[in-house]
């Protein structure tokens, strides 16, 4: 797997932080209306971008 | 601003607020952080709770949150039968949950506790292994509050719990997708009862809901099983899809709110407490498995987190071990029924549209509602004699 890395669309999230509790590294960081993601502790598992009810999360082609 | 409390609680949720009521009543020099700049909003829920639940944790009811009475709720099975859980009076309530978290934490702050908003708790405090306090930020200014106990009840996205070292994370296999929209102008039939819908093309291993909150208004939503989450086949889209399938509902309708999360639906958490720290509510997954429900759980795990964290810091003992008889009282009370529940939704998840279709025929509502207590002794024998194509299901996970 060579995915990039894990992008946030700032247009589609609705802040739920649900991807934050599916993350197995807490490589992500739900502030009021701020989802990051740390790529230095992301493993590109994906477990976040497929949870996300609104497909907010992707990986960066 | 450094500061110094006795117990530092994270998140003003049901769980959060609850937690430092009681703390605050038996005198603890409690602070609450919440990230939120507004208390309850938005809101990752769909407001239901029953009426034994806000008993339980010594809440009366107030029309100003308890928006509407619910009977009971209609089961629509795959093929759109629908199948009535009367209670027979009034059983609970659609709350208004940004009023409802509001009055929590006035009822916390009333008793003594202190609130911060807009304050990112971003990780606990370690010295010697143990958690003495948490970090955080407010308006661009770090600060650092000095607390012998911490209590992590920072929902699905905790961070706190998981800076002490402690696992909160959920796998997809045990976690719902989750996605909602609060609207008005619906055409409701029966807007005194939850309705609840079935089936794999409605909500793979899940289901959708129609939670009223008046008349015409109602949480729309649905959760599906995480794993089953992807491109083309997310929560929202089945959503939509549910939406305009039912135009006699929805034609005149718009949504007021759009709503999301991630719902856990597994055992809880593997460990709720280190040395100075405790995990309630959606953090510790403390959430009944069967219909997604956390406020009724969270709640009470706060308050009986709170009752030991209390009587810890008085005996001046807030060590694991002391207060693992939080986590010990809560596995042998809430806990046990939690995993009974969970065994059913293993069950549940292995039945398809024609099964769900038989357990209409074959349960009556006493019987549904049995089962959402974890009764389900009595299922194997009425498979025996009524649906022996389950039956074999049924021995294997209810057994």
């Amino acid at each position: 797997m060579m995915e990039n890395k894990v992008v946030v669309d700032r247009m589609r999230c609705c802040y739920c932080g649900g991807c934050v509790g599916v993350c197995p590294k807490d490589a992500l960081l739900l502030e009021e209306i701020a989802l990051s993601v740390d790529s230095a502790k992301c493993v590109k598992c994906g477990a976040c971008v497929k949870f996300c009810p609104v497909e907010a999360l992707s990986f960066q082609k | 601003m450094d500061t110094v409390f006795d117990a530092v609680v994270v998140g003003a949720g049901p769980a959060g607020s609850i937690a430092a009521r009681v703390l605050a009543e038996k005198g603890v020099k409690t602070l609450v952080l919440d990230k939120r700049q507004e208390i309850g909003a938005p809101k990752r829920c769909a407001e239901g709770i029953n009426v034994a639940s806000l008993k339980r944790v010594g809440i009366e009811p107030d029309p100003a949150w308890a928006l509407r009475d619910i009977r009971g709720a209609i089961l629509y099975s795959p093929s759109g039968r629908p199948f009535k859980v009367d209670l027979g009076k009034t059983s609970g309530y659609v709350l208004e949950r940004k009023i409802f978290e509001k009055h929590l934490a006035r009822d916390a702050i009333r008793a003594g506790a202190r609130y911060m908003v807009k304050t990112l708790a971003k990780g606990v405090v370690l010295e010697d292994g143990r958690v003495c306090g948490v970090s955080a930020e407010f308006m661009g200014e770090e600060f650092t509050v000095r607390s012998r106990l911490v209590i992590a009840a920072d929902g699905v996205d905790s961070k706190i719990a998981r800076s002490a070292g402690l696992d909160t994370s959920n796998s997809l296999s045990d976690y719902h997708s989750g996605f909602q929209y609060e609207m008005a102008g619906l055409k409701l039939d029966d807007p005194d009862n939850l309705h609840i819908f079935f089936g794999a093309d409605v909500a793979p291993k899940g289901y959708a809901w129609i939670f009223p909150k008046a008349r015409d208004v109602a949480n729309v939503g649905i959760g599906i099983l995480g794993q089953l989450s992807g491109p083309g086949h997310r929560a929202r889209e089945y959503l939509d899809r549910f939406i305009a399938n039912r135009p006699e509902i929805f034609s005149g309708a718009s949504p007021i709110e759009i709503n999301s999360g991630g719902i856990p639906v597994g055992s809880a958490a593997p460990c709720l407490v280190a040395d100075g720290l405790m995990v309630v509510g959606d953090a510790a997954h403390q959430v009944n498995p069967i219909h997604g429900g956390g406020i009724a759980l969270a709640m009470n795990a706060a308050k009986l987190a709170a009752h030991v964290g209390a009587a810890a810091l008085s005996e001046g003992d807030v060590s694991k071990e002391r207060l693992g008889e939080y986590e010990r009282i809560w596995r042998e009370g809430d806990g046990v029924k939690l995993e009974k529940l969970l065994k059913l939704r293993a069950f549940m998840e292995k039945l398809d549209d024609d099964d769900l279709e038989k357990l209409v025929d074959i349960l009556d509502s006493d019987e549904v509602i049995k089962l959402t207590n974890g009764e389900y002794g009595f299922l194997v024998k009425k498979f025996f004699r009524k649906a022996p194509k389950i039956l074999p299901l049924a021995r294997k996970f209810l057994t």
